[in-house]
């Protein structure tokens, strides 16, 4: 499906937020879920780029106050798909396959008293949707759980998407690796401070009322060290992967991880799954 | 001017036209439902099964390369009879003729799949995978030895009268004695050709880019070489030949056919545009109405080299 660019922009350094209005039959997306886009019409490169939906909004028209269905992918660029990505203008066509995947749980999540988001370098793409999520789609508590976020990045000029987490009305704690902003160190290293100590006898908060949950995305590292951190303190933790994909349909069995049931392909079965699903160190 | 004919049989296979998807790249049929009707497809051609469940290699399975992807997925797959429950009722439906790949490590294994398949209708068909870079049959893959090539053949043809297609691996000296090899055993047709063996190094950190260390290749940059054995085999034995490599459009299928293929598969360009093979379709019926084919028989091996 050909969408249309209606912006691209530098939010600093090498990020970018990509919008586009969502074309006719264009499906709602789910927090997690993934859109895989074709950057050239050419085949150089030759195959398309995994971006996760970092928020799909619905908002009147600036002329005729119409609504219309907004969606944002925010992006760093990193290789050579995600730089030709960037010099894209406004009103160029894209060709997208999605939504895609297996997004969060958010049933589990929302009958949660408190989510800690835990977002390591671009980890802060699909879980700033999840935040707003979990914020605007609730009617029956208007409330929602509490929101705590976490972001880790390399220095402060990588944390990103601060204030539009806060805007949403999230708790929000800052980990820089060499402390030029906030706590120094790795995320995970800040979560252990502030999650909650087990509770005697909790092995799995799954299906126990309103136990917090942890929602991460970052690298392979730290999502492992997060799963870690939630069997220590008994606490449900859903992570989502990020791997180089083939079709993005689930044919390929190109992006695999290895789980308790085997090899599952991130792009179908995934890109979040359970923690304790996944078998790190592989 | 009538529709040119598109008709084309491989054996006792008939397809309503040359195009196909190449095993591997399409799964079982239904993970690209939403893009792809089958039903306007030749055939298509499932991800390998063997006998037995595969867990398939250690990630990174996948890297593009230039003009090119590597993979060394490692013929994952959940086994025999996993397929005939879980896939194979769903390809019932496909509206179009089902090859069904089969890999192995022996003959046995190889007739062992065959002889199950064939109590099921629904499976037109078998592509014998014997070319599959990326798994060890002890030392060797099967399709570089012509000895071994022929005696697996043979073995196979025992057990089925249904078409028996057998792909080979490019990663040979001489491809126009292997397919000698499949032709002198029995089987009805070529695929030409599997993956081009390939790697690819990290070098910030010295590693293989892919868990496996090699993968194969494929994708554009492969297309002039696959060309170049489907005609030399073309020139060689009179099986007919399924034309496979970095076929991305009409125009790359059509020169596979003027080469000497009578069908083509889409492999790779199905992960760019799942609509491809559709589109190579009506482009092979378009250009044949331009220059004013009736049949697109008239244009396999029609390469003019005087």
């Amino acid at each position: 499906m050909k969408v249309q660019i209606a912006s691209n922009v530098f939010l600093r350094d090498k990020y970018l937020l990509l919008e586009f209005c969502a074309p006719a039959g264009f499906a709602m997306p789910e927090p997690g879920q993934f859109l895989h886009m074709r950057i050239e019409d050419s085949f150089d490169p030759l195959l398309r780029r995994p971006l996760s939906i970092h928020d799909a909004v619905w908002q009147a028209h600036s002329k005729n106050g119409r609504k219309k269905h907004v969606v944002r992918i925010l992006y760093e660029v990193v290789g050579k798909g995600t730089a030709l990505l960037a010099e894209k203008r406004p009103l160029t066509q894209i060709d997208v396959l999605g939504p895609l995947g297996r997004g969060f749980d958010l049933k589990k999540i929302g009958r949660s008293r408190c989510v800690y988001i835990v977002a390591g370098g671009m980890g802060v793409a699909p879980l700033f949707f999840l935040a707003r999520r979990l914020r605007e789609g609730r009617k029956e508590n208007a409330r929602g759980p509490k929101i705590v976020v976490f972001i880790g990045a390399r220095n402060k000029d990588h944390i990103i998407r601060e204030k539009e987490f806060k805007d949403l009305g999230c708790e929000i704690h800052v980990a820089t690796e060499d402390g030029s902003k906030g706590f120094k160190g790795r995320v995970t290293d800040l979560l252990k401070t502030i999650l909650p100590p087990a509770t005697d006898g909790a092995v799995s908060a799954d299906g126990q009322e309103g136990a917090p949950v942890i929602c991460a995305c970052g690298p392979k590292a730290m999502l492992a060290a997060v799963a870690a951190l939630a069997q220590q303190r008994g606490l449900a933790a859903q992570v989502s992967l990020e791997e180089f994909m083939g079709c993005g349909l689930g044919a390929c069995l190109g992006c695999v991880i290895r789980t308790v049931s085997g090899y599952r392909r991130i792009c179908h079965d995934g890109p979040v799954f359970d923690a304790e699903e996944i078998i790190w160190g592989d | 001017m009538s529709k040119p004919n598109l008709k084309v049989a491989i054996g006792s296979l008939k397809l309503q036209n040359p195009v196909m998807v190449a095993s591997g790249t399409f799964g079982y049929g239904r993970e690209y439902a939403d893009y792809v009707d089958p039903a306007r497809l030749g055939a298509i051609v499932t991800k390998t099964i063997t006998k037995n469940r595969r867990e398939g290699n250690r990630p990174p399975r996948i890297c593009e390369t230039t003009g090119g992807m590597l993979n060394a997925i490692g013929l994952q797959n959940e086994g025999l009879e996993d397929f005939i429950q879980e896939k194979l009722p769903a390809c019932r439906d496909a509206g179009t003729k089902l090859i069904v790949s089969v890999g192995g490590e022996t003959s046995n294994e190889y007739g062992e799949v065959i002889e199950a398949l064939n109590a099921y209708p629904e499976v037109a068909a078998y592509e014998l995978n014997i070319s599959c870079p990326n798994i060890e049959y002890k030392d060797k893959i099967i399709s570089q030895d012509e000895e071994l090539t022929h005696k697996v053949v043979r073995d196979v043809r025992q057990k089925t009268d249904r078409t028996l297609i057998v792909k080979l691996s490019p990663n040979v000296s001489d491809i126009t004695r292997i397919a000698r090899a499949v032709q002198d055993g029995g089987a009805d047709a070529v695929s030409l050709v599997n993956t081009f063996l390939g790697m690819a190094v990290d070098v910030e950190t010295r590693r293989p880019v892919l868990g496996n260390i090699t993968g194969g290749l494929s994708g554009p940059a492969i297309k002039p070489m696959a060309l170049r054995m489907v005609w030399q085999v073309y020139n060689k034995i009179s099986l007919p030949i399924v034309g496979m490599g970095g076929i991305m459009n009409a125009r790359d299928a059509v020169e596979f056919l003027i080469a000497g293929a009578t069908a083509v598969a889409v492999g790779t360009a199905n992960f760019v545009d799942p609509r491809t093979p559709l589109e190579v379709v009506e482009g092979i019926a378009s250009y044949l109405s331009q220059h004013h084919y009736k049949d697109v028989k008239e244009l396999i091996g029609s390469l003019n080299v005087s």
